[in-house]
């Protein structure tokens, strides 16, 4: 007891650390490199041993696509990253990982390291993030680790027709300013769940704030029925856990292998698992998001 | 009443046209994504049937100008949309599955669903500067001010359903929406002609 309390405390600490480096990091960080992509310019952009990626835009605070740590590279940087590592208390070996919006690499970097059996596929529209992700951020291909360029949407309704499955599937797509309002929809999210072997999990890293917030939550209930959410501690955005499952009314604990094994990655998931609650804290009269109506852009305003 | 009319259906063929074109993306989004090259064909198949439709619409203009046809050509538009809205997503799924490059695909779906309609509208620039233009003189003056009025019934299309519209209701709402206005302007202007050329029959008696 006293233990898990010593845990979060310094789990705490520890985030409020990473916090203020992330404050004081947009202010004095190093612009490195510059490309440009048929949707955007991209920058790369370095303080204190921290490299991010991010879409060049002239806000003050820009929103991080990716952050390493130079020093240690095994460091899980965002919160919501942490979050998503969670799905392993579900399924500890997964044998086919599927995850949309790459980033800089950082989550199929790390999850072939945890289990090296599985195979990851990660599906990212830019090829220029692809690139980088590879020169910067360290992330690697091979026979098990595989990179799909192709919209989200499009690559999930090939697999449907191919008959593929997975184990997991993880949706990173949203952080950036512009919602992909195709990948929010209730038939976007059956297609998906469609890919999911009976007991496969979705974990989607999504928004906790705005309207948008209300519709998105139904629309991942009307798909999937039972879910959890991860809240974030300090961050906008939230981790919604989902199951292809006849029912899904425990997320497990975290069984101490588990949590030594992750040790290793600075990530306690204990604390992460404390988050994690499956009460519905959003208007469940909101209207659920389709194809035919799908304004997530402007709902988030 | 005639010029009030004419300039009422070419706003409404305007705004209509950018309305359909932005919920083109919003259709092909689904099977194709939303990239720039979905963007990109959307608009070339537009741009192409709107040029088709300039050259059809001029050509057209010369055998018998008349409201009716006029009105005709709307109420044409009007049906033209009915594809899109009851087999849009069966065509597109038809060429998702055959076409692997999402941008040839969308190319392809563009043009079995929005080509067509995009032609049709298209033929209403010309075809009104006809009706209207009562001497080469004025010919330039009356020109400008359809295309005034026609594009700025395109901007006010674009915002109200880009801003809007999208919010309120389900995009085939909206192209049922459109298709009310189209019909409804074409029966309209159909009504309008025969009643004012009965009237010109009897004062001619």
């Amino acid at each position: 007891m006293l233990n898990s309390f010593i845990f979060n405390r310094i789990f705490f600490v520890m985030l409020q650390i990473i916090i203020l480096q992330s404050f004081s990091f947009s202010v004095q960080a190093k612009q490195i490199h510059k490309e440009r992509s048929i949707y955007r310019n991209i920058v790369l952009l370095e303080k204190d041993n921290v490299r991010c990626m991010s879409f060049e835009t002239r806000k003050i605070k820009p929103a991080y696509q990716a952050c390493i740590d130079l020093v240690e590279p095994e460091r899980l940087l965002f919160e919501y990253t942490q979050g998503l590592l969670a799905g392993y208390a579900i399924n500890p070996e997964p044998e086919r990982i599927l995850i949309i919006g790459l980033g800089g690499g950082t989550m199929p970097r790390i999850m072939h390291k945890i289990y090296q059996r599985s195979e990851i596929i990660s599906v990212e529209i830019d090829p220029v993030v692809v690139k980088l992700a590879k020169q910067y951020f360290r992330y690697q291909e091979n026979d098990k680790v595989k990179t799909v360029i192709k919209d989200g949407r499009v690559f999930v309704k090939r697999a449907l027709l191919k008959k593929e499955k997975f184990d997991w599937i993880i949706l990173d797509a949203f952080n950036g300013d512009y919602i992909p309002e195709h990948l929010m929809t209730r038939e976007f999210l059956s297609e998906v769940k469609g890919l999911l072997k009976t007991g496969g999990i979705l974990s989607s890293n999504t928004f906790s704030n705005s309207r948008l917030f209300d519709h998105e939550s139904v629309t991942y209930q009307s798909v999937f029925g039972k879910l959890h959410i991860f809240q974030t501690p300090t961050k906008g955005n939230r981790v919604i856990f989902a199951c292809n499952c006849q029912t899904f009314n425990q997320f497990p604990l975290i069984e101490s292998k588990l949590q030594k094994q992750f040790e290793l990655f600075d990530v306690d998931l204990n604390s992460v698992r404390q988050r994690i609650t499956d009460e519905i804290s959003w208007d469940q009269t909101s209207r659920v998001l389709t194809d035919q109506y799908s304004p997530a852009n402007l709902l988030k305003r | 009443m005639k010029k009030i009319m004419v300039l009422a259906l070419a706003f409404s063929a305007g705004f209509s046209i950018m309305c359909f074109e932005l919920l083109g993306g919003r259709m092909l989004a689904p099977f194709f994504g939303s990239s720039v090259y979905v963007w990109g064909s959307i608009i070339t198949i537009f741009m192409l049937a709107l040029s088709i439709g300039y050259l059809a619409g001029g050509k057209f203009s010369l055998y018998r100008p008349n409201c009716s046809r006029f009105a005709g050509l709307f109420i044409l538009a009007a049906l033209s949309l009915l594809p899109a809205i009851f087999y849009s997503e069966a065509i597109f799924n038809f060429v998702f599955e055959q076409i692997e490059d999402p941008r040839y695909g969308s190319l392809l779906a563009s043009l079995f669903v929005f080509f067509i309609p995009g032609i049709i509208l298209g033929m209403v620039a010309p075809y009104s500067v006809r009706i209207l233009t009562q001497s080469a003189d004025s010919s330039g003056y009356i020109a400008g001010f359809l295309y005034f009025v026609s594009t700025l019934g395109s901007a006010i299309g674009t915002i109200m359903t880009s801003f809007y519209l999208v919010l309120w209701l389900e995009i085939n709402q909206i192209l049922w929406l459109t298709f009310s206005i189209l019909f409804t302007g074409g029966i309209l202007a159909f009504l309008i002609d025969r009643f004012s050329s009965a009237k010109a029959i009897k004062l001619n008696h």
